[in-house]
């Protein structure tokens, strides 16, 4: 696994699995069609990546297809520091 | 359109989908008024059934009160059935004022608005107070009435886990950037029964500068000394900017429910929420009741200390059975089975031996989490308590899970 997909794995199981959560997710577990993410703390996930990479994810873009698996927001990641 | 066969099928497909994932809720006709025992016909067509009813939001024992429905005949007599109108055309009535007045009373707030019910304040308040600029950050577990208003504001959203002050904490950093942070909770969560650390969610709203947001439904009339809510109950009195609350659980029961909190917030609601403005005013028959409830609850703590008692009574009943319990001191008990089929069946057997509680499983809770939620009531004497706990402890032997934890229970059940 590479670094960037590690960070944000990493994130999302600190940031929404609780402490004694038995819950264990991969690069390609459904994040939100699970009910793991909650679609209001996207807001939080968003900016992470935003600060972290340094990047700007336009909103249109912050979809939940988007941000459903750990792989496809490191695709997004991708796309957005090409630019 | 008409209602034709092939939309006819595709809906019946959507029930069928529910039954079949084992989510179909079933409704038991009650053919008594509410209380500590009640008439039950279940299956539908079966004779009536007396049980003993643990699953009622009735903690203080008001729903029947005879003062309190003498209050709503007198209410009717005086103040007519309906006003035909929106609070704001010809739907306020000298009753309507009174009550908000002694609601704010009661809660220590500065001003109070009346709804239909509170999951209409709950869909009104936000959208009606915060705008795109703003955010607002909602510990994970609060009521669905509540994510419904979050969705209906344009505000930013934004969550953290369940009572963790430290991840509220890095989210209020986080969005210090924001015009206004406003931070949401329920007082008592519904499905744990566990309280919200409200001391310190107040002090880390004074030190991020943010609004907090309290649903005190599970809470108002018997939490904290006075029975004036988790705030009293916490000891932040006056440090809440926003409290919505119900008159359907412990205030009597029927319905309705209110904001209460800076005149300013109430004073947007007054102008804005939309299920204020575009919905009915409460019923004069319900107000009236609703007045008296607040006199009686004002006068003495009779109730809520027998609650109090009644409440630990039955914890610790259930902990010497050997129940697995979700600690804390509210009224809401849940017995924990984790297996959703173990939970369902041993609401069935306690109905049988005359105790009617509810099982709760995925998606209602977390998957793995089923259990039993019972709740208590001022309405509940010792014997009824015993009754119970005695059904209890027969059905939880006969199933084999006394004594038993969450490992064990899983182990024997699967998840």
């Amino acid at each position: 696994m590479d670094d960037l997909h590690k960070t944000i794995l990493d994130y999302v199981r600190r940031e929404y699995l609780d402490e004694d959560s038995d819950e264990e997710i991969d690069v390609e577990s459904p994040l939100l069609s699970s009910g793991i993410v909650d679609s209001f703390s996207m807001v939080s996930l968003k900016s992470f990546l935003e600060r972290k990479y340094k990047i700007s994810i336009p909103d249109a873009r912050a979809t939940s297809e988007a941000f459903d698996s750990v792989d496809e927001i490191a695709k997004l990641v991708q796309e957005m520091q090409k630019g | 359109m008409v209602m034709n066969a092939a939309i006819r099928a595709a809906l019946r497909g959507e029930l069928d989908s529910i039954r079949a994932a084992g989510l179909l809720k079933e409704e038991r006709t009650i053919h008594s008024p509410q209380g500590a025992w009640i008439e039950v016909e279940y299956p539908e067509g079966a004779e009536t059934k007396r049980v003993i009813n643990m699953c009622a939001n009735n903690y203080l024992g008001l729903s029947s009160h005879p003062e309190v429905v003498a209050a709503a005949h007198d209410g009717l007599r005086s103040h007519g059935y309906g006003m035909s109108s929106v609070r704001f055309i010809c739907g306020t009535q000298d009753i309507h004022r009174a009550l908000e007045h002694k609601l704010t009373e009661f809660l220590g707030t500065e001003d109070t608005i009346l709804f239909p019910s509170c999951m209409d304040a709950n869909a009104g308040v936000f959208e009606a107070v915060l705008g795109a600029e703003d955010v607002m950050i909602a510990d994970r577990l609060v009521h669905a009435s509540i994510v419904d208003g979050i969705r209906l504001c344009k505000a930013q959203q934004d969550t953290y886990k369940h009572s963790d002050m430290g991840h509220l904490e890095e989210k209020l950093q986080l969005h210090q950037d924001k015009r206004m942070r406003m931070i949401i909770t329920d007082g008592v969560f519904s499905m744990d029964g566990d309280i919200a650390a409200l001391d310190e969610i107040c002090s880390l709203a004074e030190k991020y500068d943010a609004l907090v947001f309290v649903d005190d439904s599970h809470a108002t009339g018997f939490m904290g000394s006075h029975g004036r809510g988790t705030h009293e109950h916490c000891g932040v009195l006056g440090r809440i900017d926003v409290i919505t609350t119900t008159l359907g659980k412990a205030l009597g029961g029927a319905s309705g429910g209110c904001v209460s909190g800076r005149s300013e917030i109430v004073q947007l609601c007054r102008q804005r929420a939309r299920p204020y403005l575009f919905s009915n005013t409460m019923p004069p028959v319900i107000v009236s009741a609703a007045l008296k409830v607040l006199d009686l609850v004002s006068v003495t703590t009779e109730r809520r200390d027998k609650l109090e008692r009644n409440t630990r009574f039955w914890r610790q009943g259930l902990v010497d059975a050997g129940f697995d319990l979700r600690p804390g001191d509210s009224p809401i008990v849940p017995v924990m089975l984790y297996n959703a089929k173990l939970a369902a069946d041993v609401a069935r057997d306690l109905f049988a031996e005359g105790v009617y509680a509810v099982g709760f499983s995925f998606p209602v809770v977390p998957k793995g989490q089923a259990r039993i939620r019972t709740q208590l009531s001022a309405a509940h004497d010792m014997e009824h308590l015993e009754f119970a706990l005695q059904a209890f402890r027969k059905v939880g032997a006969a199933h084999g899970v006394l004594g038993l934890g969450k490992k064990e229970i899983l182990e024997k059940f699967g998840a």
